[in-house]
């Protein structure tokens, strides 16, 4: 990728966006068959699946909790979800993504109602546009209520980050490889809790409380979209 | 093999937590006493041993020829990995490398990388060819928790340490460092926050945030960790104590 000459001209990013704007953002609810609940989110040009199975029996059996359900994660990128073809299967990038979703996701999990289960949630991230981490949280937190996990809320989750002085939300590519700075943050939209905050960059700490509160504005947005998206498919309709 | 504490225990920390105290006598916003000491690996090029409290970590730093990224084929690369070795806690196991030793690895990176400690444009020999790879090899030997702050300071220690390799190609006076980033980890017991948590802690604690800051309190690096949450304003108090305890260790780099 050639680096473009400015990220910001006039006030707009590179596809057009205001600093403060998110990109287009589509949630489905229910979309895989075989899955106890699934989502697919497509986040301006990210595509991601995610699909939840469980809660059900712990194998192997010396990883089951005697007094909690385990929350297991694997964020996978498909080969061609990204310009070089990635080499399948996990490396050190997509374990540290792992961890960190089922971080993100478990302090909105009654785990404690089911001992020694497992709940498991697979993320396939299809085609890749920076902040596909953050799209596979949203996308995650859709599926386990879809899949009916007991839940205190959803997860919503969006990057922020520092291009060319400018705080900006829900960064993209380019702006990811080239901009100063990169912060993915999730959030219980409800109870305004942080769950994730990865950062790596430069900030102050007045632009780090900026790129908080509009990283939490953009978490809003989003959370719209996920309740939608369950409204959607869970909501009675009125008939005739 | 996960980490288990006794709920006796665990009331006990979070008792004391309440009353402001801890398990080792510290204050909530005391480190555990710190012990740098630089160049004691003869074989590496830059080497130290930190001593957090009971948790030791030796890093050792190889500069080695290696060939450029093809994005940047005149810059040096920059490679941290660590081990949690078996010696080290009757947890960990031998083996392929954990996700454990894969975040420590890679924070440890990003506070370095993020933060252009090394100059790496400086570290070029034939471009697209021959580079210079900074190898940061990060020994965990005694693992009583922080092991990520005391991997960080260890590896800028150690980096503090590299003496030019004899190598016709080095044609640099020193070792291009430029700043020294300090990563500071803040747990929260019971919706308080205490600095540099101790092994028993962190088997209690609902989440972490390691922030990663340099000399002007900026910051480069931040890994929240942990099955809990943090509200903004403690967010905000994590930043103000990690960044002045990052002070307090920066001084130990002297």
């Amino acid at each position: 990728m050639e680096k473009p000459e400015k990220l910001i001209v006039d006030g707009r990013r590179l596809d057009g966006r205001a600093p403060d704007e998110l990109r287009p953002l589509k949630i489905k609810a229910g979309v895989l068959e075989r899955a106890d609940g699934s989502a697919y989110v497509e986040l301006g040009n990210n595509k991601v699946f995610a699909a939840v199975y469980g809660p059900r029996e712990m194998h192997p059996r010396h990883d089951q909790q005697p007094d909690a359900a385990v929350l297991r994660c694997r964020y996978s990128m498909a080969p061609f979800s990204v310009e070089d073809r990635k080499k399948p299967g996990p490396d050190r990038r997509s374990m540290e993504i792992s961890k960190v979703t089922k971080e993100a996701l478990e302090p909105v999990l009654f785990l404690e109602l089911y001992p020694r289960s497992v709940i498991d949630v697979f993320i396939e991230v299809l085609q890749a546009d920076a902040g596909t981490r953050t799209a596979g949280i949203n996308a995650a937190a859709v599926a386990l209520a879809d899949a009916g996990v007991p839940m205190r809320d959803l997860v919503s989750s969006v990057a922020v980050g520092k291009v060319e002085d400018t705080i900006v939300l829900d960064l993209i590519k380019e702006e990811d490889q080239f901009g100063t700075t990169d912060m993915p943050v999730a959030i219980i939209p409800r109870k305004k809790a942080i769950t994730l905050l990865q950062m790596d960059g430069h900030f102050t700490k007045e632009e780090f409380k900026q790129a908080l509160d509009l990283a939490f504005r953009g978490c809003e947005k989003i959370y719209e979209v996920q309740r939608q998206a369950l409204k959607e498919k869970y909501a009675i309709k009125e008939s005739g | 093999m996960e980490e288990i504490v006794s709920s006796v225990k665990r009331d006990y920390i979070i008792d004391l937590v309440k009353q402001g105290k801890r398990i080792d006598g510290r204050a909530l916003d005391q480190l555990r006493e710190v012990v740098v000491e630089k160049g004691v690996i003869k074989t590496a090029n830059g080497s130290a041993k930190v001593k957090l409290g009971k948790t030791q970590v030796l890093v050792g730093v190889k500069l080695m020829h290696a060939e450029p990224f093809p994005d940047t084929p005149e810059s040096g690369v920059l490679i941290v990995n660590a081990e949690l070795l078996p010696l080290a806690s009757p947890t960990f196991e031998p083996g392929p490398p954990r996700v454990e030793a894969i975040e420590l690895a890679r924070v440890v990176d990003r506070g370095i990388r993020e933060s252009e400690a090394i100059d790496l444009d400086k570290l070029g020999i034939k471009p697209g060819e021959d580079v210079w790879s900074v190898f940061i090899d990060i020994d965990v030997l005694d693992h009583d928790g922080g092991l990520i702050d005391a991997s960080a300071l260890a590896s800028i220690a150690a980096l503090t340490d590299v003496k030019p390799p004899q190598d016709e190609d080095w044609k640099l006076p020193g070792f291009p460092l430029n700043r020294l980033p300090v990563a500071v980890t803040v747990a929260k017991i019971d919706g308080k926050l205490v600095v540099d948590p101790c092994l028993d802690e962190e088997r209690v604690m609902d989440a972490r945030l390691t922030i990663t800051t340099i000399e002007d309190g900026s910051i480069c690096s931040m890994q929240k960790g942990g099955r809990g949450y943090f509200t903004r304003e403690e967010l905000e108090q994590a930043y103000d104590l990690a960044s002045a305890k990052a002070v307090e260790l920066r001084e130990k780099l002297r």
